[in-house]
């Protein structure tokens, strides 16, 4: 039982964490490169265990992150929502990709939430960012493997305790 | 949070209910994003959660407070000495400057006076550190550690030592959040020092430049030239440095010069700003004085005419009341 709330507490921790750090601000020059860490976060989780992973979960958790970093209330919801929704239908594919492909997927779900804020931010009338914006999705999609396997271990060492 | 577990990752195919979820959340969201653009919900939600937003806040600006901090314990010894020496001269630098503007101040004081116009010279302000927290607007936006309860309003001006910064958008209890005038959707009127030629500056994409797009062809505007805050609009007080112009090129339509010009601000470096306290002079003439009769014991005893002296003197002085005190978003 206490081993189940471990799990659950840990689950909701790095969600928290993850949100906390896309509010952390990166020296002005490392600016474009900072990866978008609640959707990395949520691609592990639904990975990883489906069961706690609902789109009403990616829902709550963009609606979260709006709150505390966004410019439209809605948009990260809807983008989590899509991004979360991919990967569950492609999760059992995603699973059992060795880890270069499974970048690769990464990247292409990045790219399409870009692409994603992209229309949102003209609809709203926004200007266009600069092209160093896209540069952010390829950090991201270099970090996964060492996330994954950090978010792993710490996984399976919680577990052993 | 419902956790409802109905579908079992098919590995080829998925299921329609998986599908219409989706468009469902899509619908809410796209719902939500409409309704705050049109009534600015997100600000509101801020508001009533401003208890646990704001903590947040404080929590991730640590890290950068922490590097702020570390720098400045762990500074070479010979490099704070050469900072100290360095702010000591500019002090010395400032007050001698100001030991003779003082005098200029008074002589304008008396001139102004004589005019019978408001005076401008007093500063009143407010200083409020940067907080570092990323807002996701891509470095147009700053958030300050100062916020309603220290009587902070929508559309202050913020300036550093330098010049002009922004506005503040939005404020929450202890924190809010300042637009800088290089977001894209801001401007802010500006006069040429050199010539006195007024125009407008808008923000640019890249996030450190201001753009002037709408110049006259036959206007007097050369690099170097200085751009100060013209007053216009009420909303900026006139005469603080707003940047300087880097590049004059024709518009690609042929009607217009479109200068460039870099912020006078240190807008990514400063980490302790001012936030001015209702500055703006009111736009047009100023309000006439009171008209002066014969003393009141000489008047005739009637309550009538009393009383319509008094709503006329009300009349005057709500009609002279400055009406332009408008922003100037775009």
């Amino acid at each position: 039982m206490s081993r189940y709330r471990d799990s659950r507490w840990w689950f909701i921790g790095t969600l928290a964490f993850a949100l906390l750090l896309m509010l952390v601000p990166l020296p002005a020059a490392l600016e474009p490169f900072k990866p978008y860490w609640p959707a990395l976060c949520l691609l592990y989780w639904t990975l990883e265990s489906e069961e706690r992973v609902t789109l009403g979960l990616a829902f709550g958790v963009g609606l979260l992150a709006d709150m505390f970093n966004g410019v439209l209330l809605g948009e990260q919801a809807m983008r989590l929502c899509a991004m979360v929704f991919i990967a569950l239908r492609f999760r059992s594919r995603l699973r059992f990709f060795p880890m270069w492909q499974q970048t690769l997927a990464v990247l292409a779900l990045l790219l399409n939430d870009r692409i994603l804020l992209l229309v949102v931010r003209m609809l709203a009338n926004e200007a266009m960012p600069p092209a160093q914006w896209w540069i952010a999705p390829f950090i991201g999609a270099a970090l996964w493997p060492f996330l994954y396997l950090l978010l792993e271990d710490l996984r399976t060492r919680l577990r052993r305790q | 949070m419902a956790r409802t577990r109905d579908e079992s990752s098919p590995l080829f195919a998925g299921n329609a209910a998986g599908t219409l979820r989706l468009i469902g959340y899509l619908a809410l969201a796209l719902v939500l994003m409409v309704l705050d653009q049109r009534n600015g919900w997100l600000w509101r939600m801020r508001d009533t959660a401003a208890a646990v937003v704001e903590p947040v806040y404080r929590l991730a600006g640590l890290p950068a407070a922490g590097i702020h901090s570390l720098s400045a314990a762990f500074g070479d010894r010979q490099q704070l000495t050469e900072q100290n020496q360095r702010l000591r001269q500019d002090l010395l630098l400032a007050n001698a400057k100001l030991n003779q503007m003082a005098a200029v101040a008074q002589q304008n004081a008396h001139l102004k006076e004589l005019l019978d116009t408001r005076n401008s010279l007093g500063l009143k302000v407010q200083l409020a550190r940067v907080v570092g927290v990323d807002l996701g607007a891509y470095r147009y936006r700053i958030m300050l550690n100062v916020g309603a309860r220290d009587g902070v309003k929508p559309g202050q001006p913020v300036i550093d030592a330098h010049g002009v910064m922004g506005q503040v958008r939005d404020v929450l209890p202890t924190t809010s959040v300042v637009m800088l005038i290089t977001d894209p959707s801001h401007a802010i009127p500006v006069v040429i020092a050199r010539s006195g030629l007024r125009t407008v500056a808008y923000g640019s994409r890249e996030g450190d430049q201001l753009t002037l797009p709408n110049i006259p062809l036959v206007a007097d505007v050369r690099v170097g030239d200085q751009l100060l805050t013209s007053g216009i609009g009420g909303r900026f007080p006139p005469g603080f440095p707003v940047g300087r112009v880097i590049s004059v090129a024709p518009a690609s339509t042929g009607m217009f010069l479109v200068a460039q010009a870099r912020p006078a601000a240190d807008i990514n470096r400063s980490d302790e700003v001012l936030l001015l306290h209702d500055q703006a002079e009111p736009e047009g003439p100023p309000a006439p004085a009171a008209p002066v009769g014969p003393p009141r014991d000489l008047a005739p005893v009637t309550a009538a005419i009393d009383a319509r002296r008094g709503n006329a003197a009300q009349a005057a002085s709500a009609t002279n009341r400055p009406s332009s005190n408008e922003g100037m978003r775009r």
